[in-house]
């Protein structure tokens, strides 16, 4: 990076570090902090949507898909989430390459569980054995953030939910009364509502999830932690920058990271409440109508 | 081999009783039944003693937090913000990191009338760090808990102990903590059930599994990396896990119950899950 850096060698002190920070393994260090972020970004819309359609699935008149939406969330938290991060990526995997293998290989005889193998035909296999790195890469990510959308969904059913049962009941019959059907009256009067319900239990799914990130490290992604590993073992004279066992250190760095960003998060959640919370007949609202 | 013989050879496998080498091929339920239960002991082991003793070191940390006196309340509230704020995954790492860092032969401790080493090893064993870092871990969520019920003891029940002259130890011990842990009770149950989970994390993070005695999770991930079949292992992991929450809301609903003996009528008397993640 630095002109001064081209023979590790002979640096010392400060110069030394300023040059160890920016080798390209270390970029790639930083690089993987935006990724995390970035799968968390993701991840949310999803997890939303799911939760959504299961809150959605629980409240509704058809029994089998009410059963399908309460069964959904309770699953999810009596099960630990780790177990959900192992699990669904690769029965995903294993369920679409065999839906592949169905169609694309009609006339294969032998059984697709041999043993303790799993074997499909060649065009089955996802992504293809000839594709590119990246998108092997891409696959892994992909079915990680799924993973992380199934568990979340299922808090995020559970909230939704609860806060859709909180919206008062005054509200919806006052739309039934207007002769207004019970769609309308789920999309127009319901959902509208129950976002400063779901709030503080949204807020602390972001929290947990912030908290679930490093998992993905069990999930074979390239993140932080794994970077942190790799960076920080003792690196013999064999290498340009040698040190001895620093692990230590690059995870207290990743717990700086958290903290911070569980804080941050916290500071803007609590802003957000406030926002949502005005002109609402709530407890919080009816604090801020009064001290106005 | 039948599946009494499976029970007696890997029954307590996790412990290092019985048969040595895990079952290699040919997979049978019973195999997948008993190889998981018997990982359940040490989740089991986990859970029990870290919520036992986090229990009394969270009412001490709430009581510290909730105290006038800076010394005591800041250090309370950094210790809380510290294991809430950051990943219990993380937590892990660093404690086995700065545990193996201890020196390998011992510590020399000097004191002025003994000298001994105190050794060190068996704290970058699983059965000790990762319950050291359990402990703390259900200790600050535990202690923001029950520091959010100690504010909100009413304030009618103190007056009343003032006029009945409960002071000090006695007005804590009759009083405020009876209260504190009524009202803190059904987030406590939800604390307890997500420690539980918690502990499947253990040998995942850098916890080795010494001569593969791990936990449920361990023989789960390990029967579906040898059958390379999800569909077996993980839904019996996720049987036994539901038992252990539904026992763990069964035990403290009878605990829920005797502390709201005194309540008249059924009010408050039945333990409800509360809609509210804490984690």
């Amino acid at each position: 990076m630095f002109e001064f850096c081209s023979d590790p060698k002979s640096l010392e002190g400060l110069r030394w570090f300023a040059c160890y920070f920016t080798t390209g393994k270390h970029l790639l260090f930083y690089q993987s902090f935006l990724v995390v972020i970035a799968l968390m970004l993701v991840t949310v819309p999803c997890a939303l949507a799911m939760g959504f359609a299961g809150a959605l699935a629980a409240r509704s008149h058809v029994a089998p898909l009410r059963w399908i939406g309460k069964g959904y969330s309770a699953l999810a938290r009596g099960v630990p989430d780790i177990a959900f991060f192992l699990f669904v990526p690769l029965a995903l995997d294993q369920g679409l390459e065999w839906l592949r293998h169905k169609t694309k290989c009609p006339d294969w005889d032998l059984p697709v569980r041999q043993g303790n193998d799993f074997v499909v035909c060649a065009q089955a296999k996802l992504p293809l054995s000839s594709a590119p790195q990246w998108q092997h890469e891409l696959y892994g990510v992909s079915l990680a953030v799924i993973a992380f959308a199934f568990v979340f969904g299922a808090f995020a059913a559970f909230v939704l939910s609860g806060a859709m049962n909180a919206v008062p009941k005054a509200q919806l019959e006052t739309g039934e009364a207007y002769g207004m059907t019970r769609r309308q009256i789920t999309w127009r009067i319901l959902i509208p509502q129950m976002w400063v319900y779901a709030l503080p239990g949204l807020s602390n799914l972001w929290m947990i999830l912030i908290k679930a990130t490093p998992l993905l490290f069990i999930l074979g992604v390239e993140d932080i932690v794994y970077w942190a590993r790799e960076m920080g073992g003792t690196k013999t004279q064999a290498y340009d920058y040698p040190h001895g066992d620093w692990r230590l250190w690059y995870f207290l760095g990743l717990l700086v990271f958290y903290l911070s960003l569980t804080k941050v998060s916290e500071v803007f959640l609590a802003r957000l409440s406030r926002r949502l919370s005005h002109g609402q007949a709530t407890m919080a609202g009816e604090e801020m109508r009064r001290a106005a | 081999m039948s599946c009494v013989e499976t029970i007696q050879n890997y029954a307590f496998r996790s412990i290092g009783i019985g048969e040595r080498l895990l079952p290699k091929a040919d997979f049978t339920l019973c195999d997948h039944f008993v190889l998981i239960g018997s990982g359940l002991i040490w989740n089991v082991y986990f859970a029990v003693l870290a919520l036992c003793s986090g229990f009394f070191f969270a009412t001490a940390v709430a009581l510290a937090r909730n105290s006038r006196l800076a010394i005591l309340r800041k250090p309370a509230q950094w210790f809380i913000f510290v294991f809430r704020g950051s990943p219990l995954f993380i937590q892990f790492f660093i404690a086995y990191e700065a545990l193996t860092l201890l020196p390998r032969n011992g510590l020399e401790i000097d004191l002025w009338f003994a000298q001994f080493t105190a050794e060190t090893r068996w704290l970058t064993r699983a059965w000790a760090g990762a319950l050291i870092v359990l402990f703390l871990n259900t200790s600050a969520y535990s202690a923001e808990i029950f520091y959010g019920a100690l504010r909100s003891v009413p304030k009618g029940d103190l007056e009343a102990a003032d006029a009945y002259g409960f002071t000090g130890w006695m007005k804590f011990r009759k009083i405020i903590w009876p209260t504190m842990l009524r009202l803190a009770w059904p987030a406590y149950t939800n604390e307890a059930i997500f420690l539980t989970h918690a502990t499947t994390l253990v040998f995942f993070s850098s916890f080795p599994a010494w001569q593969q005695k791990g936990d449920a999770l361990y023989y789960a991930s390990y029967l579906a990396d040898k059958t390379f079949n999800p569909f077996i292992p993980y839904p019996i992991l996720a049987f036994y896990f539901v038992l252990l929450s539904l026992g763990i809301i069964g035990l403290f609903g009878l605990a829920y119950r005797r502390l709201n003996r005194h309540l008249p009528g059924t009010a408050g008397g039945r333990l409800r899950p509360r809609p509210f993640m804490v984690r």
